[in-house]
């Protein structure tokens, strides 16, 4: 019978200072040279890592109450505003919101220098943040202005929660048109001028369990440079898609909520990015620890970039107006050598997230379990799996037809 | 001739038509890239100046006459190896390779004697770990 392992077995091991711990990438030449057998015996523990920019990502903060108190209609910090469409002085600060005095893309390209992102980060490194906030005052809640300066020990609370983070794969971006394109995924050169990707391939978690055997609810995880948790399955989870025999999705398809106090986190680790042309976004670290529990998550984990496959995406009419242009597919290790092929033309690469500071991560955590400061958790319920019937939905195309939809069924 | 250069000068060279008499008088294309008046009226101004080679060179003359200090501008892309993140995305813009990655590491490193001043690190680096420095000096 295979080798079989408890969480409870590894987290004694773990206790004791005894748990063999490796990085995913350490993991691949132990598993060459021991084979698989031998190396689930040992190992107890793979660490993963990845820091790429993550826009689905923001803190919830709780500011404390003025005096006298107010219910915030609107709040900004450095300019930039959270959303407080809940309880009086809560309130959440997406990464990719702008100051409304930002000039976007009126003067094309535009810089996007500072946003939620760049307020988070500010944060985490004690810096002194402008809270302008605005009521219309109610008995209880009678202050309608409020305009002060914070740092983040000054409020009572403050969680990162990101609704989708960790993407399982990712489109490599091309630009097939004439002209280059300013995108998330960066600058993009016109026809075929580069080919820019974001993933930490085989460092990535969820590429080291593929069918989310050990990822799940409740997982904890290294989370901005503290302790975080897997809230939930990310926002457009989507397992249903085409995987290679290894189990390894070929094109994006599951992804991560994650949860964490801010406050115990690392302005390092949580960074503010401006996409010239697109916006500001939030790079986030995460890394994700993998108990070996058998045979088969430990092959899992033993994934090499040569065996990740990333489609090819056009930016100037594939992705923005959905068209089906298929462009193939490329390979990660050949991606990170710097050159793919794409339409038999050779295309240099542009990486956009952080190969170096991915297996920093990976590095961070097995440290922190071999120290015995960080304990594995057994997922309180499974992330949903490619047999779980997920659609990829768009939005509906209906004429509303002057009906108010307020209180109206729309069926009826 | 085209040149970029660097005019220091005094409170009083700043109440003058300067740039209007170098239009006016030289017939040179002014382009200005950065200025710099403090409270006292002191400061300079960074351009670019563009015009027959004798026209040009009557033009500093009379810069020069009015005791306006003209150096040529030296200006340098500076990487902030605390502010960048190792994205490499850099490094595939960079025509020259002063901009690289170490391709078994992925390390970004920056080699100032390589870089030709071509500016499209600066417009693709996220975190903006990359500036265009003009080396000014105190005001005179």
């Amino acid at each position: 019978m295979a080798q079989q392992k408890t969480y409870e077995e590894i987290n004694e091991k773990i206790k004791r200072g005894e748990a063999v711990v490796v990085t995913a990438e350490e993991v691949i030449k132990v598993v060459a040279e021991k084979g698989v057998k031998q190396a689930a015996r040992e190992i107890d523990v793979v660490t993963t890592g990845t820091f790429g920019p993550m826009c689905s990502s923001g803190a919830f903060i709780n500011f404390g109450h003025s005096n006298p108190r107010i219910k915030m209609k609107k709040v900004w910090l450095n300019g930039v505003e959270a959303y407080t469409g809940i309880a009086a002085v809560d309130a959440y600060l997406g990464a990719a919101q702008l100051p409304e005095t930002d000039p976007e893309n009126k003067v094309f390209p535009g810089r996007f220098t500072y946003g939620g992102a760049h307020v988070i980060h500010d944060l985490l490194a004690g810096k002194e943040i402008r809270v302008e906030a605005e009521a219309y005052g109610t008995d209880c809640y009678p202050n309608k202005k409020v305009d002060t300066i914070i740092t983040l020990d000054d409020v009572n609370d403050s969680f990162l929660f990101n609704p989708r983070n960790a993407y399982q794969n990712y489109n490599c971006a091309v630009n097939l048109g004439d002209r280059t394109l300013y995108t998330y995924m960066g600058i993009l050169k016109p026809n075929l001028g580069n080919a820019s990707y974001s993933t930490a391939g085989q460092l990535s978690p969820l590429l080291n369990d593929p069918h989310y055997k050990t990822i799940g609810i409740g997982t904890r995880i290294f989370l901005g440079g503290g302790i975080g948790y897997v809230a939930w399955n990310g926002t457009q989870h989507h397992p249903n898609v085409l995987r290679g025999e290894n189990g390894v999705p070929k094109t994006p398809a599951g992804t991560l909520s994650v949860i964490g106090d801010l406050k115990q986190m690392e302005a390092n680790w949580i960074v503010g990015l401006s996409y010239i042309g697109y916006g500001a976004t939030m790079a986030v670290g995460i890394g994700i620890p993998i108990p070996i529990l058998d045979e088969e998550i430990l092959m899992y984990t033993a994934v090499k970039d040569e065996d990740i496959y990333c489609p090819v995406v056009d930016f100037k009419e594939g992705y923005p107006y959905s068209k089906p242009i298929d462009l193939g597919f490329v390979n990660v290790a050949d991606l990170k050598k710097g050159k793919v092929i794409i339409q038999g033309k050779e295309v240099i690469t542009t990486p956009q997230s952080s190969y170096p500071r991915a297996r920093l991560i990976a590095a961070t955590l097995k440290e922190w379990i071999r120290q015995g400061k960080f304990e594995l958790t057994r997922p309180v319920a499974q992330l949903p799996g490619a047999d779980a019937d997920i659609q990829f939905k768009s939005i509906p195309e209906r004429n509303p037809g002057g009906i108010s939809l307020n209180g109206n069924r729309r069926n009826q | 001739m085209k040149n970029k250069i660097v005019c220091y000068f005094s409170a009083a060279q700043s109440e003058q038509p300067i740039i209007y008499r170098l239009v006016k008088n030289y017939d040179l294309v002014v382009n200005i890239l950065k200025a710099d008046i403090n409270p006292l009226k002191q400061g300079y101004l960074v351009m670019e100046l563009e015009g027959g080679k004798d026209k040009y060179q009557e033009g500093l003359s009379f810069l020069k006459s009015l005791g306006v200090i003209v150096e040529p501008l030296s200006e340098k892309v500076v990487w902030h190896d605390d502010l960048c993140i190792q994205c490499g995305a850099c490094a595939s813009f960079c025509p020259t390779e002063a901009l690289a990655i170490d391709r078994d590491t992925m390390m970004v490193s920056f080699e100032d004697a390589k870089c030709v001043l071509c500016g499209m690190c600066l417009e693709c680096c996220p975190t903006r770990a990359i500036v265009l420095h003009f080396d000014i000096k105190e005001a005179v």
